[in-house]
């Protein structure tokens, strides 16, 4: 067999998933077509509060091409709640959350009743006919109107829309001391509300399933990221066994958190296939995608930070109002409590106190998007750090810096009691400063506003760190959920190749090609010789899917371990064929060596001599087939420096990314390539957040920005290019010093981006934005600032 | 309506209904499914296919508007026993994309910014590619992509094995209604 000499990990392989992407051979939900399949369309709630009076469907029923027209009247028997993977609280309130809307309707864009058709231009047809009356309810719709006293309420059953009261204080935990002091004896104390608009994660494959209940185990193919949980949960909440369900992600255009879900289509999909028998296909349009698939963020933060006049951090406050939307969908709750682990960022401040008020409106559900929780939690207090630096007239890279974590004082344990084990904050933020030219750009800073120039320039920063690697099953447990670990299997093949089969369920993320080289660096075969299986609880029988960061950091190390197995195994059977010790062999590079000499016997001879079964030492099982299951003892913690420099027209409010730098530190570096590629998606993903993306209702509950012509997701002609640079420092926790890096540029650009545009106008008097800061907001804020009239640097005082 | 109509270079004769759209025709009849529908309002571009040599999006075409035309899909670029395209190509080694669901889409705009501009800054692709969304990439390697297969077919422009459809627009630019 060939020994690969140069390591496998680190290098840019180009990835194994392209050549069937790039030409066509794609294998989307939406391309299945089943013998006798059925199309489905959804009819959809035009209200977002209303109690459903009646429903006629016989003119539907009518329709060409049209099999059957259900309810929620005919499916409630059946369908079950869907399901909430996570009781925050003990007393948390969760509303019973139908597929289909059986009396009430709670949010514009709720499906109501679904038409089964022979094509899928008959469905969409026959959902025209189909007659709704309504009766209006009060739409519960502005987040802090819904938690005060006397709201009307989304959820008369519940008495109130607030879901649950969620608290962590450093005094009570042990963690640090009581921030009501520090509050108390701050010598500056800064205090602002932030809103975290609502974000539409916007996977470019709209949702789409496909179930064939004819088999003898139901089949579905979703475009999900969650195949083995999706699994699960029908089995629980719809009463099938599970052996009977079998659940596979093909090829999935991409997710963002915005798949991970047990959604009412499929549960619809799975109850109307079941009801017919026969094999239905339910594919979402791009408006109904942005309509009634799960939204993210959705946050008001209030936030009090106290400091000493000399620019340290003694304290953090943080009262937060969470949109849950009108129902709690599998991680609905849990979102805005992850940022509650990392609202201290890179700091050392004694003392933190955060709450949060989950709360229901007449919205569609939040859920996971890009970072879940993290990104929100690291906005405000990057923003807070700039805002105590410009109080204090320090420069805020030199404020940060006075808090952070030095290197040397890992392992760290926080405030918001998590322990991070290494980082390097220090050498990040030199890289950082060094690609961006720094010094060079304050000074252009300051001679624009010399001279007043309608362009300013602003410089914005970001030194954030976040918790990746989801999860230690135990720390999960803490918060009402559980299941962290990710299994991977190892087969090896008569001829020395190999099939991985992960749990973990790419989409997008390249694990075929990752997953090759961490196993041809343990196992010492060739990249070619890899196959990596994934996606169909078939072959993958075990697994806990993709998102939080956590393929790498967990799956991976599954495979690790999975591999390490198979030499294991593996070691006493080629001593036998060699006649030595198994403690006289060494494995490098796929080849079992007797120490000090040149015999040796590959993998691949073992395996074959495995299957052969012929010479084996007695008592050997024929097979060196293994498997583990990893679960992490901690989270891993990505950091790194991003500095935006951003010109903003003071005439118009237009804000334009002249350079955008950063430097993420995710530990050991597999696939370079791909790393600069997540990187990249998630820089456009947080500045998108900054300044462009918004979900945006009408005082009736419409989604006004329900397309892409209305929601502004950003183009290549949008977008700056990026500058991106690494340090390594290794995680300590896991074998290859890996930490993730999906969320990393998501988390950190959106607050660099806004400190930039804030740094470009703070001397006119401004001191927020709210996001996006389109150009209408910016112009606005300078105006209301200075009435139109900017102001010149030096009778502000600050120059910097 | 009976239409006719060329898809990767077979040519096919369907009855179609007047208002069914030109990339359910290629999906759901042809069963051409990769290309694909990323939004119903015509901004993603993920379905852009070329139509008489020219990129059209064809969730904004009429299958019957298509009678009598050439139509080129993502499947059809690969030819000569399966050799990618200089820009099928550059996509790959510049890992210009991830889940890979705009890249269709792409793939064709980008043919058809490189016959107008073979030589085009940074600039000229990102507007060049305003019309075609992608999630994943935050576009900075497609636009390097971009630019590395206008080095390619620069490179290679005799021997372009897609010159042909190039060819066939240079003839039959009587479409443009549809573009």
């Amino acid at each position: 067999m060939t020994a690969t000499a140069e390591p496998e990990i680190g290098r840019a392989r180009l990835r194994k998933e392209d050549e069937h992407l790039i030409t066509g051979r794609t294998r989307w939900t939406d391309n299945i077509v089943l013998p006798g399949m059925q199309h489905l369309a959804i009819l959809r709630s035009p209200p977002a509060h209303a109690r459903i009076t009646g429903i006629d469907t016989s003119a539907a029923r009518s329709m060409p091409g049209v099999v059957a027209v259900f309810t929620g009247a005919d499916l409630a028997a059946e369908q079950g709640s869907l399901p909430c993977a996570w009781q925050i609280t003990e007393d948390m309130k969760a509303p019973p959350a139908p597929s289909l809307a059986v009396d009430t309707v709670n949010f514009a864009g709720e499906a109501v009743a679904v038409v089964v058709a022979r094509s899928a231009y008959e469905a969409q047809d026959a959902l025209e006919k189909i007659d709704v009356d309504y009766d209006d309810l009060p739409v519960v719709l502005d987040l802090e109107a819904a938690a005060a006293d006397g709201a009307d309420v989304v959820h008369p059953d519940l008495g109130t829309n607030v879901s649950a009261v969620w608290t962590f204080d450093s005094a009570e935990a042990g963690t640090g001391s009581d921030v009501e002091e520090a509050i108390r004896d701050a010598e500056v104390l800064v205090q602002r509300t932030f809103r975290q608009q609502r974000l539409i994660p916007a996977f470019m494959e709209p949702r789409s399933v496909v179930v064939d209940p004819t088999g003898p185990q139901l089949t579905m193919w979703s475009a999900t990221q969650i195949p083995h949980i999706l699994r699960l949960m029908l089995a629980m909440t719809l009463e099938i066994p599970e052996h009977k369900v079998r659940v596979i992600a093909p090829d999935v255009g991409g997710g963002f958190g915005g798949k991970l879900q047990v959604t009412p289509e499929e549960v619809i999909a799975l109850l109307v296939a079941r009801r017919l028998g026969k094999p239905v296909k339910y594919t979402e349009s791009r408006s109904e995608s942005m309509l009634a698939a799960h939204h993210g963020r959705d946050q008001i933060q209030k936030l009090t930070l106290a400091a000493r006049r000399d620019g340290t951090v003694t304290g953090l406050k943080v009262q937060l109002l969470a949109d849950m939307g009108a129902y709690l969908r599998a991680g609905t709750p849990v979102v805005p409590i992850l940022g509650a682990f990392v609202f201290n960022g890179i700091y050392k401040f004694p003392s933190y106190h955060f709450t949060c008020t989950n709360v229901f409106t007449n919205k569609v559900p939040t859920d996971a998007y890009r970072g879940a929780g993290r990104p929100e939690a690291t906005f405000a207090i990057e923003r807070m750090m700039d805002e105590l630096a410009a109080e204090l007239s320090r420069d805020p890279l030199e404020l940060r810096a006075q808090n952070w974590i030095t290197h040397e004082e890992f392992p760290f344990h926080t405030v918001a009691g998590l322990t991070y084990d290494s980082g390097n904050y220090e050498a990040a933020t030199a890289r950082a400063r060094e690609l961006f030219d720094y010094d060079g750009l304050r000074r252009e800073q300051a001679e624009r506003r010399e001279r007043r120039d309608p362009v300013q320039l602003g410089i914005g920063i970001s030194t954030f760190t976040e918790m990746c690697g989801f999860a230690p099953s135990r720390i999960l447990g803490s918060l009402g959920g559980g299941a962290g670990w990710e299994h991977a299997a190892i087969r090896m093949l008569p001829t020395g190749k190999v099939e991985v089969v992960t749990g973990s369920s790419p989409h997008g993320q390249g694990h075929e090609t990752a997953w090759s080289q961490i196993v041809a660096d343990q196992l010492g075969v060739p990249f070619e010789d890899v196959e990596v299986l994934h996606g169909d609880t078939q072959t993958s029988p075990r697994g806990m899917d993709t998102y939080g960061s956590r393929s790498l950091a967990v799956g991976g190390i599954a495979v690790v371990k999975a591999a390490e197995k198979v030499i294991s195994k593996a070691r006493p059977i080629a001593a036998h064929l060699m006649e030595c010790a198994a403690d006289d062999l060494e494995f490098t590079q796929g080849q079992f060596r007797v120490k000090g000499t040149e015999k040796a016997v590959g993998l691949a001879d073992v395996a074959l001599a495995v299957f052969a079964a012929t010479d084996l030492p007695d008592g050997i099982e024929p097979n060196l087939d293994s498997d583990a299951t990893y679960d992490p003892d901690n989270f891993s913690f990505p950091h790194g420096t991003h500095l935006c420099a951003a010109e903003v027209d003071t005439e118009t409010g237009q804000v334009r990314i002249r350079s955008y730098v950063c430097v993420d530190d995710i530990g050991h570096v597999v696939n370079p390539l791909i790393v600069d590629g997540q990187v990249h998606g998630g820089l456009a993903q947080g500045i998108a957040q900054a300044l462009y993306e918004e979900a945006v209702h009408d005082e009736s509950g419409t989604l006004l920005s329900g397309s892409f012509a209305e929601y502004l997701m950003p183009s290549a002609a949008d977008l700056p290019s990026f500058t991106t640079g690494r340090t390594e420092t290794p995680a300590t926790t896991n074998p290859l010093g890996v930490k993730g890096v999906g969320e990393a540029g998501t988390i950190a650009s959106t607050p660099a981006v806004v400190n930039a545009v804030l740094d470009a106008v703070r001397h006119l008097g401004v001191r927020d934005i709210e996001m996006p800061c389109t150009p209408m907001r910016v112009w606005q804020a300078i105006h209301a600032a200075g009435a139109g009239r900017p102001a010149t640097s030096d009778t502000e005082g600050d120059a910097r | 309506m009976r239409i006719t109509v060329t898809v990767d270079g077979t040519t096919y004769t369907d009855d179609v209904e007047p208002r069914l759209l030109l990339v359910h025709y290629l999906r759901d009849r042809l069963g051409k499914v990769g290309t694909v529908v990323g939004c119903d309002t015509s901004n993603c571009g993920a379905c852009t296919v070329h139509l008489n040599g020219y990129s059209v999006k064809s969730c904004s075409v009429l299958a019957v508007q298509a009678d009598g035309g050439d139509v080129m899909t993502v499947e059809g670029l690969a030819r000569d026993g399966g050799k990618l395209h200089p820009v099928q190509e550059a996509f790959r080694d510049n890992h210009a994309l991830q889940c890979g669901f705009c890249t269709p889409g792409m793939i064709m705009q980008t043919i058809d910014l490189l016959a107008e501009n073979p030589d085009p800054d940074e600039e000229a692709v990102r507007l060049g590619l305003e019309g075609n969304l992608c999630r994943c990439t935050g576009y900075q390697n497609i636009v390097r992509a971009v630019q590395d297969a206008a080095g390619r077919l620069r490179g290679t422009a005799t021997d372009d094995t897609y010159a042909d459809a190039k060819t066939v627009a240079a003839k039959a630019d009587t479409t443009g209604g549809v573009r």
